[in-house]
């Protein structure tokens, strides 16, 4: 076990029950995350990567069944802990925001009393010491007058503040992980690039590591260090940012790529929208998720759940085919 | 905000007035004569046609509703056509007794039913709500009146324990003999207010639970005790808060069926009386009484909905 | 009109409900079975005025199951007859606040501006007044009796049902396809109505369990007060009404006919809440 290590995730499954049905949102996901890391979670709505993230924080409810063959933040071994341990861990150790900035504070509760609250929470400061540590933060954030912002209520800052607000609260007790999921879907483009930003020099001067959940290729590109891309409940294929951009291997990564558009060459590659839609998880079928939609599909992708193929130490990708073969069939395609 | 309560109270006033015309407009419908009122069939001719000159009675209608109305903010209620009797002095000894019976109910339903609603709400789908709920979908289909009659059998035939009609024995004028005719139908009363309650605090509570704020309050650390007192109580309770607003009609019609069942002398056995015996200026009276109390009760909770809610608080 | 696939998967979504759901399978059946009595009512050998002097106030026994009132008539057959009035009005009065409440609705929502105006002051008036003081208050203008308790009750609570179905017609009303609709010559009204009936039926549907149930507990208030039913009718309200006098020593003339109003009130109500998983299948997940 390495010793900057911030989290192991081992095959870790998250099953709902609901109305004696089954739903299979993540199917054994592998996954760590370094001392300055900063990974993101790719995928479609649906593919399992923001259930995943919740699993890890025990944020779901009680019809979900999370499993694991190991766990561990910090060195600690999540799956062996109580309940109350892990509360204490979520906010000072973990902590997630969430995509929507506009519902993720009480409406009737001041900004202030938000960031209090966690920091006297996890800490043990006098009233006056957390205000004066939340006003900090919230400047740290980029937040004008904070002083005066604290006694204001969520209605009255914009979706981009409000962002900022769950960061400056996220940010508080210094957790070693930050979960952002979908940060910045909710927001204008131009909001988004200087919250993108702002969690990058987190990244940088405050030695936060982050797992960045997202279905947008464009955000990751600029922040990410490593990827993982997800579908159908499964990680089809991680490296490092530079691995996936230049050499994808997965055909579900590569349709990824070919579906964002790309300016630098002048707007003139068509893009490929993916066709099909995702795979059910009430019954999800016994081979490679993908294999509905898959150009390169065979009958042997639908006979059982392909393993990772490793490419190099950080690259590895789940299909049955080496990268090799799906270059040659790739070219035989276009050839036509 | 004073702006918004303003704008608010100028859209009562019309209501109001409508209300009141609506009233006198029934009045001149009824098949009956306001004069017979303070006549009897002894008069003489000239003597009738004197008073009905005296009060107005032949000037154009118009001139009688806004000599009706401008009566009406006098204190001049009119009398009863059945007994002859003064209706504001019947009804300021009327409407204090109801306030006696309905007050004490509806807080103890109120404050019964935000606890039993936020249990439920946070429980949700869970035996605990399942139960709270049965029942008071049970409940609310129990006629009151019926509710009343068996409690009058059980305490009052059965056990023996209260007494089961109106609110003094004669003749004895004690604290302790008023509490014993008033606990069956204060239990009466109070049992039929909280179904509603409760179902409207349980849905607001669920509601509350599944906004993301309470996610997000767990995923930074909340425990469940501090995310239902800190945050979910809060947001429930100021609605639920400026609904008694609206509540403040019941003060006077929120009891007719179960104070007539134990003939609580308050003002529902009057009104069904005057109702069975076509006693219309009652009847009108207590149309124009409640009618307002509700555009009263729903400007109140309107302010106070403005009052406490940040989000309105800090708007023009 | 053809059923598309989503409702069939919402009839679908009902039918489950229905069968993990006990209560509501024995509110259907109980349901079905005060129908079917009231409808066979004339042809069962039942007399519900036919006095009997020598057997009053009885206690029910294996001659008379529900015993007998206080001039000696069955108390079966009374309460058979009693829920056929108190049916019979719940019905009638629902069709009559539904056709009121919708075609209001639809007038105030299709038409707006003005007439929209004129329309929702009435309603904000109607309900300013509490219904039972409004009821009652009416009733004295109309001749008691089974035709006008129908009439009045009817007649003022459509209000609700109005709102419902206004918003239901504005909302369709701003939908993309109906606007196009209109770019494309298709008469605004028509298209309004075609995709109106689709979107508002079911809430229909739901606010008339709602309504049978309320008109049934209104009638039963008002024929207890004395200014409902008159006799020689007969409703649970009235029955209960006799029954206040005997309380005493029949106490079973009050039992009977208030459990039959709350289990059919239940019943209604229950019933609503299965249909309402057919309008939202999210209700299916909130477990109301």
């Amino acid at each position: 076990m390495k010793e900057n290590r911030v989290l192991t995730i081992d095959n870790l499954t998250t099953t709902f029950e609901s109305h004696k049905q089954k739903i299979q949102a993540v199917r054994g996901v592998s996954l760590h995350v370094d001392e300055g890391d900063i990974l993101a979670i790719v995928g479609e709505s649906g593919s399992g990567k923001s259930v995943t993230m919740k699993s890890v924080m025990g944020l779901l409810g009680e019809n979900a069944d999370v499993q694991a063959d190991h766990l561990e933040l910090l060195q600690k071994d999540l799956l062996s802990m109580s309940e109350k341990e892990k509360r204490k861990m979520r906010g000072k150790d973990m902590a997630m925001i969430f995509q929507d900035p506009m519902t993720a504070l009480n409406p009737l509760k001041k900004i202030g009393y938000h960031m209090i609250e966690v920091l006297r929470r996890h800490q043990n400061l006098s009233k006056a010491e957390a205000r004066k540590v939340a006003i900090d933060m919230l400047g740290k954030v980029g937040i004008p007058s904070a002083e005066s912002r604290m006694d204001q209520y969520p209605h009255e800052f914009s979706g981009g503040m409000r962002q900022r607000v769950m960061i400056a609260m996220a940010l508080c007790c210094q957790p070693r992980l930050l979960i952002a999921d979908e940060p910045t879907t909710a927001l204008d483009v131009t909001i988004q690039a200087q919250i993108l930003q702002l969690l990058k020099q987190l990244n940088e001067n405050e030695q936060m590591n982050i797992i960045l959940i997202t279905h947008d290729l464009g955000v990751v590109a600029s922040l990410a260090k490593r990827i993982e891309v997800m579908y159908g409940g499964l990680i089809m294929e991680e490296g490092t940012t530079e691995e996936i951009f230049e050499h994808p291997t997965h055909p579900y990564t590569r349709a990824l790529l070919h579906a964002i558009p790309k300016c630098e060459s002048g707007c003139r590659e068509r893009l490929e929208p993916i066709p099909g839609m995702a795979p059910s998880l009430a019954n999800p079928p016994a081979g490679c998720p993908f294999v509905t939609r898959c150009r390169f599909a065979c009958e042997e992708c639908k006979k059982g759940i392909p393993s990772m193929r490793a490419y190099s130490d950080t690259q590895s990708s789940r299909c049955i085919f080496t990268k090799e073969e799906l270059d040659e069939k790739e070219k035989k395609e276009e050839e036509k | 905000m004073a702006k918004y309560i303003f704008k608010r109270i100028l859209t009562a006033i019309p209501l109001i007035i409508v209300i009141t015309i609506l009233c006198f407009s029934l009045i001149h419908l009824a098949p009956y004569d306001a004069i017979d009122a303070m006549t009897t069939p002894k008069m003489s001719p000239e003597m009738v046609q004197m008073i009905r000159e005296k009060y107005g009675y032949d000037q154009p209608v118009y001139v009688q509703y806004i000599r009706w109305l401008e009566g009406i903010l006098n204190g001049n209620f009119g009398y009863s056509i059945v007994t002859k009797t003064n209706i504001f002095d019947e009804l300021a000894t009327r409407i204090p007794n109801t306030i006696k019976l309905v007050l004490p109910s509806y807080l103890t339903a109120y404050v019964i039913s935000i606890v039993l609603g936020l249990v439920a709400g946070s429980h949700k789908n869970k035996w605990l709500d399942k139960l709270i709920d049965g029942i008071c979908s049970l409940w609310i289909a129990m006629p009151t009146f019926w509710v009343a009659m068996l409690f009058i059998y059980l305490f009052g035939y059965k056990l023996r324990i209260f007494p089961i009609l109106g609110m003094h024995t004669v003749g004895v004028n004690t604290l302790s003999d008023f509490l014993l005719h008033f606990i069956t139908p204060y239990m009466v009363l109070t049992l039929a207010f909280i179904p509603d309650n409760v179902r409207y605090v349980r849905s607001s509570t669920i509601t509350q639970y599944s906004e993301d704020y309470v996610m997000v309050q767990k995923a930074f650390g909340a425990s469940k005790a501090e995310i239902m007192f800190k945050h979910v109580c809060k947001n429930v309770l100021l609605p639920v808060i400026t609904k008694l607003g609206m509540a403040l009609p019941t003060l006077v019609t929120g009891a007719v069926i179960t104070e007539t069942v134990f003939s609580w002398p308050g003002i529902g056995p009057y009104f069904i009386k005057a109702v069975q015996g076509m006693d219309y200026p009652i009847v009108m009276i207590v149309l124009i009484l409640s009618s307002t109390l509700v555009v009263l009760g729903n400007l109140l909770s309107d302010i106070l909905y403005c009052v406490t809610d940040p989000r309105i608080r800090k708007m023009g | 009109m053809a059923m598309n696939h989503s409702q069939k998967k919402r009839l679908e979504n009902v039918w489950e409900a229905l069968k993990h759901d006990k209560i509501a399978i024995f509110s259907i059946i109980f349901l079905a079975l005060i129908l079917i009595l009231s409808l066979l009512a004339p042809v069962l050998p039942l007399e519900p005025n036919k006095t009997d002097v020598a057997h009053m106030l009885e206690a029910p026994s294996s001659a008379h199951i529900f015993g007998t009132d206080e001039v000696g008539r069955d108390y079966l057959a009374r309460v058979i007859y009693g829920g056929r009035v108190s049916l019979l009005v719940g019905v009638l009065a629902m069709l009559m606040s539904v056709t009121i409440g919708v075609t209001v609705g639809i007038l105030a929502g299709y038409l707006g501006g003005i007439i929209d105006g004129i329309l929702m002051r009435i309603v904000d008036i109607l309900q300013s007044i509490p219904w039972l003081i409004l009821v009652t208050v009416i009733s004295i203008f109309f001749k008691q009796g089974l035709v006008s308790i129908i009439i009045v009750i009817g007649f003022f609570s459509w209000m609700e049902i109005a709102r419902l179905v206004r918003a239901e017609v504005m909302s369709v009303k701003e939908r993309e396809y109906v606007l196009y609709a209109d770019f494309a010559g298709v008469p605004l009204f028509k298209m309004v109505l075609r995709h109106l009936i689709p979107s508002v039926l079911p809430t229909i549907i739901i606010a008339a369990t709602t309504s049978i149930s309320n008109a049934i507990m209104t009638e039963s208030s008002l024929s207890f007060l004395g200014i409902g039913i008159q006799e020689p009718l007969s409703s649970w309200g009235k029955l209960l009404q006799s029954a206040q006098s005997n309380l005493q020593n029949a106490v079973y003339m009050a039992i009977i006919p208030g459990l039959l109003i709350m289990l059919t009130i239940f019943a209604f109500n229950k019933l609503g809440n299965l249909l309402r998983i057919y309008v939202d299948p999210r209700v299916m997940d909130a477990g109301k």
